[in-house]
């Protein structure tokens, strides 16, 4: 079980993302809400850097009940981080893609010492 | 700099490298090994519009480079006319507002030093440039500026932007297609410039017949040059069929392949194959799945009503075989039906890799080199070698050089 230093807890502001190397790979720190999640960076796409990209909330349509539409809001609760190269959306909780679930980044457990951060493989 | 995402978050992202943006693309051609195969990028853009202080002033019209350059000053009007659109997806895409961020060195054309970054990123040897903005021109309520903007645009890449990049960057040069006779006079006066392969024609406009009498002479002049002629697709909202599309990815996911079947169906229908049978045509950026599509619609039309396209000697289909095809936006979603539509278009030979970048929707060459079911010939042919035979274009050391030979691409360029 490798594990690679990522950096100090209480330098880590929520909202950021740091990017890291194991090995030969690429992840993508991020704290979000409190909670550390750690993704492969390679987009299932077509390999771009999935986890430098924006974050930003999931879109919704809302639906009154005769079904017209109300419009498209930002989520209140979901967000994803998005692959610059061509807008692959990522469920930040999950690291699926939010087009299609059943794809899904890779998923690194985050673990914290003291106030050190390590990504584990 | 910052960009503002989700309800307002700031995201701090540094300024924008392209090597660094494309270093995973780096990787997969060193993976892969490219540097053996050529590899030639049919339909890459820069932002043209952005070099419009230096375009302008090679338009001939003193009244209409008056006029354009006044507005220009404080972005007052817009040159081109555009298109409601969202590109960039809400900034998702960050490349796009972090675009004017890139530094390049100074003395050197910038669209030359960003091209040679991205081509080097995805081990791409020669990119064919396509304007951006100018996709629009066609659009232009005037021909006059239709045809000088053209022009201006033609004389700067030909003699300011083309001859920096050692001759890895080479053009099909904008068509004014709004008026024949001046298509005719910049197919005489570009068509023997260096770095040029060929003539483009928009096919975002309003109203185009390709098949008008009054365009044979253009085509037979591109054809006698031993030129290429590409319709270059895009997206238009403004089009009255697409004003009921309450959102862009509808527009942009019909309106590419919506030009390219209106356009090809007529060339074909028209018999323009039988008339200029050695002028290569080539539908660009419409992605693929619409050929097997038109493929079957003609065909089976064809059969019923061959009275109307007298000229034809062989089914429409056949004719959509003779021509070429580019890669980009590929739909890779079901890998039996693109298996299918490479069968049908005999993609070993007719069809070229494109990237389309930096545009939003950009293909890597692994999006070819991965495909499970092509040969290794299939391969070489698409990324790079029939673009190679197609337009004269040299290997760029021995490896290529070999396999361009191999598969029978090579010509003395």
């Amino acid at each position: 079980m490798a594990e690679q230093f990522v950096g100090k807890a209480s330098e880590f502001k929520d909202g950021a993302r740091q990017i890291v190397r194991m090995g030969k790979h690429e992840v993508g720190v991020f704290r979000h809400e409190g909670e550390y999640y750690a993704y492969s960076n390679y987009c299932l796409h077509q390999g771009g850097p999935a986890c430098e990209g924006l974050t930003i909330a999931r879109v919704v349509e809302k639906l009154r009940d005769d079904k017209t539409s109300m419009g498209l809001f930002f989520s209140e609760t979901d967000m994803n981080f998005v692959c610059p190269w061509h807008g692959y959306e990522y469920d930040m909780k999950t690291g699926e893609c939010i087009s299609d679930r059943k794809l899904k980044l890779r998923r690194y457990q985050v673990l914290q010492k003291g106030d050190d951060l390590y990504v584990v493989s | 700099m910052d960009l503002i995402a989700d309800r307002g978050r700031r995201v701090t992202v540094e300024e924008l490298n392209t090597t660094k943006l494309l270093a995973h693309a780096t990787e997969q051609a060193r993976d892969r090994n490219y540097k053996r195969m050529m590899i030639v990028d049919c339909d890459a853009h820069h932002y043209e519009q952005e070099n419009f202080g230096e375009i302008l002033p090679y338009m001939e019209s003193d009244v209409y480079r008056q006029l354009l350059n006044s507005g220009r000053a404080k972005s007052r009007h817009t040159i081109v006319p555009g298109g409601v659109g969202y590109q960039d997806m809400g900034g998702r895409v960050t490349r796009y507002p972090l675009r004017s961020t890139e530094k390049t060195e100074p003395g050197r054309q910038r669209d030359v030093q960003l091209g040679e970054r991205w081509m080097d990123a995805m081990g791409v040897d020669y990119s064919c440039l396509f304007p951006t903005g100018m996709l629009n021109i066609g659009l232009h309520p005037q021909k006059e500026i239709e045809t000088d903007i053209c022009w201006a645009y033609n004389r700067w890449l030909t003699e300011k932007v083309l001859p920096e990049a050692g001759g890895r960057l080479y053009s099909m040069l904008s068509l004014p297609f709004s008026d024949p006779d001046e298509s005719l006079r910049h197919v005489e006066r570009f068509g023997d410039c260096k770095h040029v392969t060929g003539f483009m024609v928009t096919t975002v406009r309003s109203n185009m017949a390709v098949h008008d009498n009054a365009l044979m002479k253009v085509y037979r002049a591109i054809e006698e040059r031993g030129l290429s002629l590409a319709f270059h697709s895009g997206p238009n909202w403004g089009e009255p069929v697409f004003k009921s599309c309450n959102r862009f990815i509808s527009v942009h996911a019909l309106g590419f392949s919506f030009y390219n079947i209106l356009h090809c169906t007529n060339w074909v229908i028209n018999g323009m194959g039988e008339r200029f049978p050695k002028l290569p045509v080539m539908w660009v950026e419409g992605g693929l799945s619409w050929i097997p599509f038109l493929m079957q619609r003609l065909d089976h039309e064809y059969m019923l009503r061959p009275s109307e396209c007298p000229l034809l000697k062989k089914k429409p289909s056949d004719y959509m075989r003779d021509m070429y095809y580019s890669t980009q936006p590929m739909e890779i979603q079901d890998m039996d039906a693109l298996q299918t539509t490479f069968r049908m278009m005999n993609a070993e030979t007719q069809l070229l890799y494109a990237s389309d970048y930096p545009h939003w929707d950009f293909d890597l060459p692994s999006t070819i080199y991965d495909l499970p079911f092509l040969t290794e010939k299939a391969k070489h042919n698409i990324l790079g070698g029939t673009a190679a035979r197609l337009f004269k274009l040299p290997p760029r050391n021995e490896e290529q050089k070999a396999n361009l030979i191999k598969f029978g691409n090579y010509t003395a360029a």
